[in-house]
């Protein structure tokens, strides 16, 4: 549907060159109480400490629990949220504390894709003001007017540029998400920061609209923060991976270093969480490492509470490495031995740069007890 | 649904491509609107009161009648010695059709369709007055967050802690007073003016508390987020993001409003704070009425009639008005 239609030119800039910076990223939502006189007594600790690198035409991806701080750090990267502390920076320049008329020329270069297509589009307005809307924002005038340049933004993302004059509420959950593209495309960004823009998707819907991001990154050159807590989609789309953890980056590096030779032992954890499939024939294993069985990690308890996270590690209290020194030094975010350049893994005690894995780690009492009672009476 | 494959391009079979016009929210509520028998009706009852309103003039013309001659007083005839109809049923007659009022024998029907202008002014005005301040101040509140909306809030609970009609009795006569010193004759027109605020200082908070709570939902929707994202000015926001979203609210808060206000106007001029003599209106008929009610009832049938007639067509047609706007709503 889309071939004939030319796709702009890509961007400036050659590929690899840093365009979003962030260093020591920091995001404390305060909490207030008491009466009669409301102050804070506490805060969020959403996002502490992050740095990334998004580089032109790549795609970085961002993973972690629900509740880890990514979707925060994707605000904070759009200027959605006002960062409590760090830096952000854009081909260099500062814009951490630039206003809206300040951030008006950059605006148009970093976009956004959401990850509730039902509610990222407004009921009231038709597909066409929805996508003309960035347009109008900003003063662009394509040539041949912008309705024409809409309609085309729409074949980009694969509907019906006859969809124009529609309303939102005539759409399915992917061809809003689709919309939701077109919109992000109007301005023809450099990034686009990808807040789960599937996870709110038909299994059989996500592959489509990854499919349609990574065609667009590929041959318009745009690079992707891509949020997401699916590994198996971020293992798809990104080039990068960055794990994080109660707000804080704990690994970071190639993909293949990420899924294949891990350091992390939460990074760990998370791969041994993706399910293994296997083919009709049972013979080629997707998920799987590449040799041997693969033992699983259960971690026990829920992710600590961001308000008084952990001392030292914040992972530590669900790590089955544990000990004394994790709980008063923090680890810092450095090239652990045998990592290759830029895989980077935030622990004192990292696990061996395979997934691997012959033992089980149970950490759950209750359900090692279940296991164990299944294991004697089977 | 699902979305568009490039084999099967996502037209519903028998539209033509050419003609994929989508229908707007707007469009599907006056869909359901026109399906909904007693909305339609009440709708027309309503705007015959409206034109009945506006007309007066010409049904006091094509009628040979006006509501301030004293027909009764004029002629003999017409009202015996304690100034009562001297026709049964109030009056009523070929020459006039609802009937004479006791003592001083004016024409009922253009006395109603009179004092429904009066009335229907007045509240039109304030309910007006109100909506654009609800507006302003909800819309504002819930923009805006923080300490405004806490200022704005507490400002809101102070006026709703009057108790309305008691203030509206207390207040109008202070108001009169600051126009006019209380020796001189009030005119009318600051008469008209002083109600329509006193209805208007005491009538908005409803609806800015409801803009305020739908403003605050709204604003943390994505698509909020995403007009920021694209560097949308608050204004934009407001304007082309959030009150389009608003209307439904505003517009069924309205059609609630104007009977509500309608009869607190009347509720005043029975009073007799509101209107005075010789300004026909709605609810001093009321009140010479409920004088004269136990020998002539016919003088407080039709306006009690028509007003029962207009507040409950009135609030039928917000109900109705609400319903096409939510098709979830079900009574």
């Amino acid at each position: 549907m889309t071939d004939k239609v030319s796709l702009p030119a890509p961007r400036d800039g050659s590929p690899g060159e840093p365009l979003l910076v962030a260093e020591g990223l920091t995001k404390h939502f305060p909490i207030m109480g008491g009466f009669p006189v409301k102050r804070r007594i506490g805060a969020v600790q959403a996002v502490d400490g992050v740095d990334l690198t998004v580089r032109a035409g790549e795609s970085f991806g961002l993973v972690g629990e629900s509740g880890c701080g990514k979707s925060t750090t994707g605000r904070l990267l759009t200027r959605l949220l006002e960062p409590t502390a760090g830096r952000i920076s854009y081909r260099g320049e500062d814009i951490t504390r630039a206003g809206r008329r300040q951030l008006a020329p950059i605006r148009s270069e970093i976009q956004m894709i959401f990850q509730d297509p039902y509610s990222s589009l407004n009921p009231r307005q038709t597909v066409g003001k929805i996508v003309s809307g960035p347009m109008e924002i900003n003063g662009i005038n394509p040539a041949g007017g912008r309705e024409a340049r809409v309609r085309e933004l729409l074949d980009v993302v694969g509907l019906n540029p006859e969809h124009y004059n529609r309303f939102p509420h005539e759409f399915s959950g992917g061809q809003r998400q689709r919309i939701g593209v077109a919109r992000a495309l109007a301005l023809e960004p450099k990034v686009i920061i990808a807040d789960e823009p599937v996870s709110a998707l038909d299994v059989s819907i996500q592959a489509q609209v990854v499919n349609l991001l990574g065609r667009l990154r590929r041959e318009m050159g745009i690079a992707f923060l891509f949020i997401a807590h699916d590994l198996a989609v971020v293992r798809h789309f990104s080039q990068r991976v960055a794990v994080m953890y109660l707000g804080k980056i704990v690994e970071v590096g190639t993909r293949e270093d990420i899924y294949g030779r891990p350091r992390h032992p939460y990074t760990h954890a998370l791969l041994s969480a993706v399910p293994e499939t296997h083919d009709a024939d049972g013979t080629r294993r997707v998920g799987a490492p590449p040799g041997g069985s693969r033992g699983r990690i259960r971690l026990a308890g829920d992710v600590p509470s961001p308000v008084m996270p952990p001392s030292g590690c914040r992972f530590r209290t669900r790590c089955w490495k544990a000990q004394a020194r994790c709980a008063t030094e923090e680890p810092p975010l450095t090239r652990a031995d045998g990592n290759t350049e830029g895989h980077l893994s935030a622990c004192h005690f990292p696990e061996p740069p395979t997934v691997a894995r012959n033992t089980e780690v149970i950490l759950d009492p209750a359900l090692r007890a279940a296991e164990d009672a299944d294991g004697a009476g089977g | 649904m699902t979305s568009p494959s490039p084999a099967a391009p996502a037209t519903e079979p028998g539209t033509a491509p050419a003609e994929l016009i989508g229908r707007s929210p707007g469009q599907l509520m006056r869909r359901r609107f026109r399906r909904d028998r007693a909305g339609v009706v009440s709708a027309f009852v309503v705007v015959f009161f409206f034109l009945v309103a506006v007309g007066a003039p010409l049904i006091s013309m094509v009628y040979g009648k006006d509501p301030t001659t004293t027909y009764g007083l004029n002629e003999t005839g017409l009202l015996n010695q304690f100034g009562y109809p001297v026709q049964p049923n109030g009056g009523i007659s070929g020459r006039f059709w609802f009937g004479l009022e006791p003592t001083l024998g004016r024409d009922v029907l253009t006395q109603l369709a009179y004092g429904i202008r009066t009335s229907l002014l007045i509240a039109a005005a304030a309910t007006a007055l109100c909506v654009v301040t609800g507006v302003l101040v909800g819309v504002t509140a819930g923009y805006l967050g923080g300490r405004t909306d806490y200022f704005l809030g507490r400002f809101i609970d102070l006026l709703l802690a009057f108790p309305q009609q008691l203030s509206f009795v207390a207040f109008t006569p202070v108001v009169y007073a600051l126009f006019v010193s209380p020796e001189k004759e009030t005119p009318t027109y600051l008469r008209v003016l002083t109600l329509i605020l006193v209805l208007w200082a005491l009538g908005w908070m409803g609806l800015a508390r409801l803009l305020r709570g739908q403003v605050l939902s709204l604003r943390e929707r994505e698509f909020v987020e995403a007009a920021k994202v694209t560097g949308a000015s608050p204004w934009r926001i407001i304007t082309r993001e959030l009150l389009p979203n608003l209307w439904t609210p505003i517009l069924v808060q309205s059609t609630l409003m104007l009977p509500t206000l309608v009869t607190a106007e009347a509720g005043l001029s029975f009073i007799g704070v509101g209107v005075v003599e010789p300004t026909p209106d709605w609810g001093r008929m009321f009140a010479n009425g409920a004088k004269y009610y136990e020998s002539d009832v016919t003088y407080i049938f039709f306006p009690g009639l028509a007003m029962i007639i207009f507040v409950v067509a009135f609030n039928l047609l917000g109900d109705s008005v609400r319903d096409a706007f939510d098709p979830r709503t079900r009574r």
